[in-house]
């Protein structure tokens, strides 16, 4: 039945790995042939190439795992999932319902463990409910705003007989986020627009959840409005990155000109992004001027961080639309005149070039091997996907995403190990299309087993390990704030990752010189299969720009410069 | 707006100032929360409180609508007028939600608690706290020689002030219930 529930939901792959309380499960998956079924080597692997899946193909990711370890091995993903607004629905095993609270060999509180991190989950005791209860697993992890659910399975309502419910054509349940934005404040927003003289829009993973008609009205929006536009690190690619009104990356590690076109402007356009502590900096410091106006699905996200003068709940590519047509049909006003001094002096932060680096002897620097694979990829069919540290920052500033769900990262959690197997779930759902993780070698290491599962499937996945060596970005704070002692920030006793690749049956690269780069990169992507690449890279690099915790966007470090004491003795405590 | 302009190091405070930056006066609201009657659903709701850092003040839960499987879920919460909205907003996102009312704001309301006192003593104190008793219309529920066991309904200040005549005559245990309430007129 529960195979049946799946098909009908239009699943086509399922990321899982099977044991005992999931056993009937497994023996439906066995008798069918409609759904793939991908053996990963460790849960956490399932759950993040469900999230890789899910991410590049707008739908909804599967996991199917046993009780006790089976479920709690998947927890991280789920609260990454949560964080990051992504659908997924994990089936989990349980003990039989007569021997919950037994303590019974595998039996773990699942749906207790994953309560505060799922949108919702469910422990189904009656095999009668059971299809019901999956659709409505569904509905809930797709509708409003995106996230994780948990259907917990007792054994013995597996292996029951009950009526099987048709998916609902039309949803009964009472969960139904409002999609329509209201009509007064999408007035209120066309105004603004209308008479702003120093606007940026502010677009976020909302944008991309939205689906790709909200890029697409974006797009519009940009072309039409000229305005700048900026993006959090989740909604890289709604808008294009060589499109003429990008100013790059905003927060933390973003551009010079994205963090002082926030701080200066006078017309905020958040667009589906949540004022995470990333992207404002110091709340008090943050956009001082600006009038701003909040486009999210979720109310509890308006007015959680910062106060929104016009809020909008609803749907982004609805509210976008909306006052597309609002604005037309006012006849396209923007103040051309102010609009055009505003973009002078965005050109002048612009010439700082704040993602300059140095050029390398041999070295190679991190930048330049990114700058490199963006320059060799250019034009491809690329998604990519990244661990979590400096690796993952260079990767946000120096490749360019043209298309949106084209960038798969762990941003609200930033989970280590996310970046191979989401890698793999991509590669699954796009077999023809290029692959590549870029990571660092500790994350990497993370979930290394999960290679396995690439070869067996023949996931030609590349992963690009940036191999400085260190636990790059604890090195660079470390290096900030805490008086440049290293703690632990070392990667000690590495494994050869060529010898590792060929031990997986995959291929490895090694590089360590700037002039070898090119063609080892060109190596790389002419092979048809997955390959290991260990970049050595410059051990002591650091990320900037940067606005160290504690500034405000106008205050940031721009590169090498002496920053012993940047950051406060209050800004230290936080992370 | 030269990159030269650039203080470095010149911020004393921080991103993630632990105090709060709109820090206002703190405002207690009732709060009423009709839920779907599943088994979780309240581990859910106070789950949302912890894992927040939101108070709660007091708390009931009851199914009320049995053919609809509702329950009503009534909170007394305290925090800031930001906090308290997005509290709301964090119940209405919640799948087994239906409806939040915040009573506080919503208009006039009535609220009830019902509270059980358990007073000890002899003599005079003894009939100091049954006179007390019927002006606060609580009954007597329980009797023996050396105690009494007075139930009361009201508001949660009127069992306040009751609990404090109370205690110089003997209180040695109370039993309040928390605060049911609805709102006034049709
Ligand atoms: C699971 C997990 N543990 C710890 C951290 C804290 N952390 C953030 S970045 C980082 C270092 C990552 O090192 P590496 O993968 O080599 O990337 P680099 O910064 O060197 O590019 C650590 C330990 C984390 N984000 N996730
Ligand atoms: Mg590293």
């Amino acid at each position: 039945m529960v195979v049946e529930a799946l098909k009908d939901q239009g699943v086509e792959v399922v990321f899982g790995y099977p044991g005992g309380a999931v056993l009937p499960i497994y023996d439906e998956i066995f008798q069918q042939n409609d759904i793939r079924h991908i053996l990963v080597r460790h849960e956490q692997g399932a759950i993040h190439a469900a999230e890789g899946y899910a991410r590049s193909t707008g739908k909804p990711g599967v996991v199917l795992v046993t009780s006790g370890p089976g479920a709690t091995n998947v927890v991280t993903g789920i609260v990454d999932a949560l964080m990051d607004s992504i659908p997924i629905v994990v089936l989990s095993g349980q003990v039989p319902t007569f021997m919950i609270g037994s303590d019974a060999f595998q039996e773990g509180d699942t749906v207790g463990i994953t309560r505060p991190c799922t949108k919702m989950n469910w422990l189904v005791k009656e095999t009668d409910k059971l299809a019901e209860t999956i659709h409505q697993a569904f509905h809930v992890a797709t509708a409003g705003r995106p996230g994780p659910v948990l259907v917990d399975i007792p054994k013995d309502v597996q292996f029951a007989t009950g009526a099987y419910v048709e998916k609902p054509t039309v949803q009964t349940g009472h969960y139904a986020p409002r999609v329509a934005g209201d009509a007064e404040m999408i007035e209120r927003m066309v105004e603004l627009i209308e008479t702003a003289e120093k606007p940026v829009f502010y677009t976020g993973g909302g944008v991309i959840n939205s689906g790709p008609a909200a890029s697409q009205l974006l797009r519009e929006w940009v072309e039409a409005t000229g305005f700048p536009i900026t993006s959090t690190l989740m909604g890289l690619g709604a808008y294009p990155a060589s499109g003429k009104s990008w100013l790059g990356m905003l927060g933390m590690h973003g551009t010079y000109q994205a963090n002082w076109a926030m701080h200066d402007c006078d017309v905020m356009i958040n667009i589906g992004a949540r004022f995470d502590d990333r992207i404002t900096g110091r709340i008090n410091a943050f956009s001082p001027g600006s009038t701003r106006i909040h486009v999210d699905i979720d109310p509890s996200s308006v007015n959680k961080v910062i106060r929104a003068d016009v809020p909008i709940i609803g749907d982004v590519a609805h509210v976008l639309e909306a006052a597309l047509d609002l604005w037309k049909a006012r006849g396209r006003k923007v103040n051309r005149e102010a609009v055009g001094r505003w973009w002078a002096q965005i050109e002048e932060w612009k010439s700082v070039d704040c993602l300059a680096y140095k050029p390398g002897s041999s070295v190679i620097r991190p930048q330049h091997a990114v700058a490199r694979l963006e320059a060799l990829t250019k034009g491809m069919d690329r998604y990519i996907t990244t661990e979590v540290g400096q690796h993952q920052m260079w990767a946000a500033q120096y490749l360019g995403f043209e298309e949106p769900n084209r960038w798969m990262t762990s941003g609200g959690l930033g989970t280590m190990g996310y970046g191979l197997p989401a890698s793999i779930g991509v590669q699954i759902a796009h077999p023809d299309a290029l692959v590549i993780n870029v990571a660092g070698e500790a994350s990497w290491l993370m979930n290394m087993q999960e290679m396995g599962t690439a070869v067996q499937y023949r996931a030609p996945v590349k992963q690009f390990i940036l191999n400085n060596e260190r636990l790059g970005m604890v090195r660079q704070w470390q290096e900030l704030l805490h008086g440049e002692r290293y703690s632990h920030s070392w990667s000690e006793a590495l494994p050869d990752f060529v010898k590792l690749a060929e031990a997986f049956g995959c291929k490895g690269i090694r590089c360590d010189n700037e002039a070898d780069l090119d063609d080892a990169i060109r190596e790389m992507l002419a092979y048809d299969g997955p390959v290991i690449f260990d970049c050595i890279v410059e051990k002591h690099e650091n990320c900037f720009p940067m606005i160290p915790s504690g500034n405000a966007h106008n205050d940031m470090i721009l590169g090498e410069v002496d920053t012993q004491g940047v950051i406060g003795a209050s800004g230290a405590v936080l992370v | 707006m030269s990159p030269l302009q650039i203080k470095k190091g010149s911020s004393k405070h921080s991103a993630y100032d632990l105090r709060d930056p709109n820090a206002e006066v703190i405002e207690t609201h009732t709060l009423t929360v009709i839920v779907d009657n599943e088994s979780g659903v309240l581990a859910r709701v106070i789950g949302l409180f912890s894992a927040r850092g939101y108070n709660i003040d007091s708390l009931t839960v009851a199914e009320v609508d049995h053919l609809g499987h509702r329950s009503r879920i009534t909170v007394v919460t305290s925090g800031t007028p930001q906090v308290i909205v997005q509290i709301k907003a964090q119940l209405e996102r919640m799948v087994i939600v239906h409806e939040v009312h915040d009573l506080t704001v919503e208009g006039p309301s009535v609220q009830r608690e019902l509270a059980l006192f358990k007073v000890r003593g002899q003599g005079e104190h003894r009939i100091e706290a049954l006179r007390l008793a019927e002006i606060f219309r609580a009954n007597v529920v329980d009797s023996t020689l050396e105690s009494f066991v007075f139930e009361m309904t009201g508001t949660p200040e009127k069992v306040d002030a009751f609990a404090e005549l109370m205690r110089p005559l003997g209180l040695v245990e109370v039993a309040r219930t928390g605060v049911a309430a609805l709102a006034r007129g049709a």
